[in-house]
């Protein structure tokens, strides 16, 4: 476990939609490298959790900071650019474009910002980042494939790598294995946090399935009716009785 | 005190054709989210029909008062046989494209049809007054109306009342809102929804000749008729709310008024006027001032 | 940036068509000139249809760009053609960039009627306006290249050819540029643009006001071209639609396309004319319905076909 400075902060995040409490004491500390599941039922207040990070909701009260910069107030552009990522839970591609196409056109934005925009995108730069990509997450066969032909297990993974390409140092994963079927789910996940691990990115990823989550994380955040009901290791995690009612659904 | 009611039942006048074309355009979007354009050829062609079969029975000898039958018999020839060969040739094999596609074969039909008047009815205006003129004028508040054009509000009143009726007491109007507001939860709940697109088509170009019907005698029927009216009830549309009835209403007063106050007062902004209110609303409250409630999806 | 084929073809083709223009007779001279005046406008729209966007009022800056000309004619004197022609292109361009700060927020059929609105209220204004022409319009005298008034049309039809050419080029090399890639990507998820941290507000402000020169230049040139000025053939609701129909029919898979496709109304317009005139309206609107349903592509997508075939 590090002791560095945590490079996400959360205090006391509040997210109120009129009487419906959908986040509340929110308190986290991320530290880097750090590879944290976040599990709960449906409707607990994970994603909600994601949208609020990135930039896509703001928080009724309470602070993100990341890296010392509050995030609170900027959207999902300027979290982006500050250097956080997120895939989704519907995979978020360009259905009509081929998977080099998406990819291309992720690296672009992230490379040439401001006055760039204004030049040739194609490059032979570009094209060999593209590539590299392409391997990395084993889309090498897929590459000139349109999406919208492509299965979900592929479309996710497209949904990932395009996150990635701007070199973020905190990714949030929404439900990534959700839709892939149980005997790929692992190897799914092998190519992705493979990819994520040379890097060195820390990952926040949101999941139902318990065996990934103990597999792939080394802390746990349970949520349930928007608040936190237990932040420690998966073993622990799984064994605490508010995790195993409330989550898992176990009744005594 | 009479300019004041000049203006007042001009615009009333002139908001009440307008709601008619504008409710059958608004229930055509509630229902089927189509913005349809060739809405300005069911009133050209309703307007058209009244008056060639208006001149051909006074021709004929019969009694002026068979005028009106024919007004209603042409918005409802008109609206069932268009509404019926555009829903069920064109429109039945789009309902999965892109909406603003949709819009843009709307204006392709507009065109063809309008063409198609000119070929059928020829380019020389006609005159069906014969009705207009049966009800003779009063006077009232010190001016001479035509009672015709009293009985335009009339009647506007009463479409208004009908589809207030439809929508709220019977159970084709619970039909209606339900696919208004989720089309496919009205599959799942077992509504036909597509005979209830085809049926509220027919509905709504019925509206749409029943406009033009009713207006017919009161001008002279020629061509480009359609063209101004779509972009009115446009704005109508946009200023009331797109798949609102009372919007409709509502949208209808306010250009109406609008409209008969430039033309009396300040006529240069008579045509600005409307499509400055348009863009107004637009700007500022784009769904309008009485859209239907949209659930957020995700 | 001259790579490419479509450059070259542009290139090479408007060389051709220049040196060929020489020797054309009148009449197809002008059928060229108010063909590639009027693509200059499509180009735009193409631009706005590949991003998912379609305005039904691209007439206002097409008219504004019309009307600029025959008021600095009038008002001012001025008869330079490059003058007129900026004149037209700037102020339409303002206009466009100012709008755009609002249009930039609405989709779909907002977008497009929003544009309508704009457009009728400009008509509106014009029709009513005895200063401003009213529904008669100007004359517009002839144009003059640097001082020099031309005998014949020749000069005026190069000069609309070389702005053609160069229009094609830039808004070529525009769509290969990363902000010009933001078309299809845009149409197809708004929300991953943003979130991959480019602006979709940004972008499509800058292809809006892009749309709004060229229309700008479009309408100047088509002024100049024929000669005069007049609400109903160029600011109507209509004209706007008659726009659309040419980015529909001419495809929007290439910067050559709105010129091929701007040609072919040209064209289908002068004879539907001679041979049957009341069926104007009624061949736009069949040809309409048949490319939607049968060739969403447009002729462009026929062209690239036969393309493929042969390579």
């Amino acid at each position: 476990m590090t002791r560095a400075a945590p490079i996400l902060e959360i205090r006391d995040l509040l997210k109120t939609f009129g009487a419906v409490v959908a986040a509340k004491d929110i308190n986290i500390d991320i530290s880097r490298g750090e590879i944290v599941g976040i599990i709960g039922a449906n409707g607990a207040g994970k994603t909600c959790f994601v949208n609020m990070v990135t930039g896509y909701l703001s928080p009724t009260s309470g602070s993100i900071t990341f890296e010392g910069v509050e995030l609170v107030g900027k959207g999902p552009r300027e979290v982006t650019h500050a250097g956080i990522s997120r895939s989704f839970q519907v995979s978020q591609v360009f259905h009509s474009m081929t998977v080099a196409e998406n990819l291309r056109i992720a690296l672009a934005i992230a490379e040439n910002r401001g006055v760039n925009a204004l030049r040739i995108m194609e490059s032979d730069a570009l094209e060999a980042k593209c590539n590299d990509v392409l391997k990395r997450y084993k889309l090498e066969d897929y590459r000139d494939m349109t999406v919208s032909v492509l299965s979900q297990g592929i479309r996710k993974l497209l949904d990932i790598a395009m996150a990635v390409v701007s070199e973020p140092r905190i990714l949030l994963l929404d439900e990534p294995t959700s839709g892939i079927s149980v005997e790929e789910k692992f190897d799914f996940m092998d190519v992705v946090m493979g990819a994520l691990r040379e890097d060195n990115v820390t990952v926040l990823f949101v999941e139902h399935d318990m065996e990934i989550v103990e597999r792939y994380v080394s802390r746990v955040l349970a949520f349930y009716q928007g608040e936190i009901i237990a932040d420690m290791s998966p073993d622990k995690a799984l064994a605490d009785d508010k995790v195993q009612e409330f989550v898992i659904g176990k009744r005594h | 005190m009479e300019t004041f009611l000049t203006i007042l039942l001009d615009g009333l006048q002139f908001s009440s054709y307008l709601f008619i074309v504008s409710a059958g355009l608004t229930i055509i979007f509630g229902v089927m989210k189509i913005l349809n354009v060739c809405h300005g050829s069911f009133y050209a062609w309703g307007a058209y029909t009244a008056a060639f079969f208006i001149g051909k029975f006074s021709d004929m000898g019969m009694p002026d008062a068979v005028g009106f039958l024919i007004i209603v018999a042409a918005a409802i020839a008109v609206g069932v046989v268009l509404g019926f060969i555009i829903e069920q040739g064109i429109l039945k094999y789009m309902y999965q494209r892109d909406e603003v596609l949709i819009v843009l074969a709307t204006f392709g039909l507009f065109l063809v049809l309008e063409d198609i008047i000119l070929i059928a009815f020829g380019t020389d205006p006609y005159f069906a007054y014969q009705p207009m003129a049966l009800l003779d004028s009063v006077e009232m508040g010190g001016i001479i109306r035509d009672v015709y054009g009293l009985s335009l509000i009339g009647v506007a009143t009463m479409v208004a009342v009908g589809c207030w009726f439809l929508l709220n007491k019977t159970k084709w109007g619970v039909i209606l809102k339900a696919v208004i507001f989720d089309r496919e939860m009205g599959i799942s709940m077992g509504i036909n929804v597509p005979f209830v697109y085809t049926l509220t088509f027919i509905g709504g170009a019925i509206l749409g000749g029943l406009g033009g019907a009713y207006i017919a005698p009161t001008i002279s029927v020629a061509p480009g008729l359609g063209t101004e009216v779509i972009v009115l009830s446009f704005a109508v549309v946009v200023v009331g709310g797109m798949g609102s009835i009372a919007g409709a209403a509502i949208g209808s007063l306010i250009i109406g008024i609008l409209r008969a106050l430039a033309v009396h007062e300040l006529p240069q902004v008579e045509l600005f006027v409307v499509f400055a209110v348009m863009a107004i609303v637009l700007v500022f409250r784009p769904e309008g001032l009485f859209a239907p409630a949209k659930p957020r999806k995700i | 940036m001259l790579r490419d084929t479509t450059s070259k073809v542009v290139l090479f083709g408007g060389i051709a068509i220049i040196l060929l223009g020489a020797m054309m007779p009148n009449w197809i001279v002008n059928q060229l000139m108010f063909g590639f005046s009027r693509a200059l406008a499509i180009l735009g729209l193409l631009v706005l249809w590949r991003t998912g966007l379609v305005s039904f009022g691209h007439a206002f800056y097409f008219g504004l760009g019309a009307y600029t000309v025959a008021i600095v004619d009038i008002q001012l004197g001025v008869t330079d053609v490059f003058i007129r022609l900026l004149g037209g292109a700037i102020i339409a361009g303002f206009a466009g960039f100012v709008i755009g700060f609002i249009m930039r927020n609405y989709r779909d059929i907002f977008f497009a009627m929003l544009n309508t609105a704009i457009s009728m209220v400009l008509y509106g204004i014009i029709v009513k306006t005895e200063s401003l022409g009213s529904t008669d319009g100007f004359a517009i005298s002839l144009p003059t290249i640097f001082g020099i008034a031309p005998e014949t049309k020749y000069p005026l039809f190069v000069i609309i050819t070389m702005i053609a050419m160069i229009s094609a080029l830039a808004v070529n090399f525009y769509l290969k540029t990363t902000v010009g890639r933001l078309t299809t990507p845009i149409r197809d998820n708004e929300i991953r643009v943003e979130y991959l941290g480019f602006s979709v507000a940004h972008a499509i402000h800058l292809k809006y006001t892009i749309s709004a020169v060229l229309a700008g230049g479009a309408g100047a040139l088509m002024a100049m071209s024929l000669g005069q000025v007049d609400p109903d053939s160029m600011i109507n609701w209509t004209v706007s639609g008659e726009l659309v129909f040419i980015t529909i029919l001419s495809g929007p898979g290439n910067v050559i396309a709105p010129f091929i496709g701007s040609l072919v109304f040209e064209v289908l317009r002068t004879y539907a004319f001679e041979l049957a005139p009341q069926a104007w309206q009624l061949i736009v609107g069949a040809t309409f319905l048949t490319i939607i349903f049968f060739l969403p592509g447009g002729i462009w997508s026929l062209i690239a076909k036969l393309g493929r075939k042969n390579s």
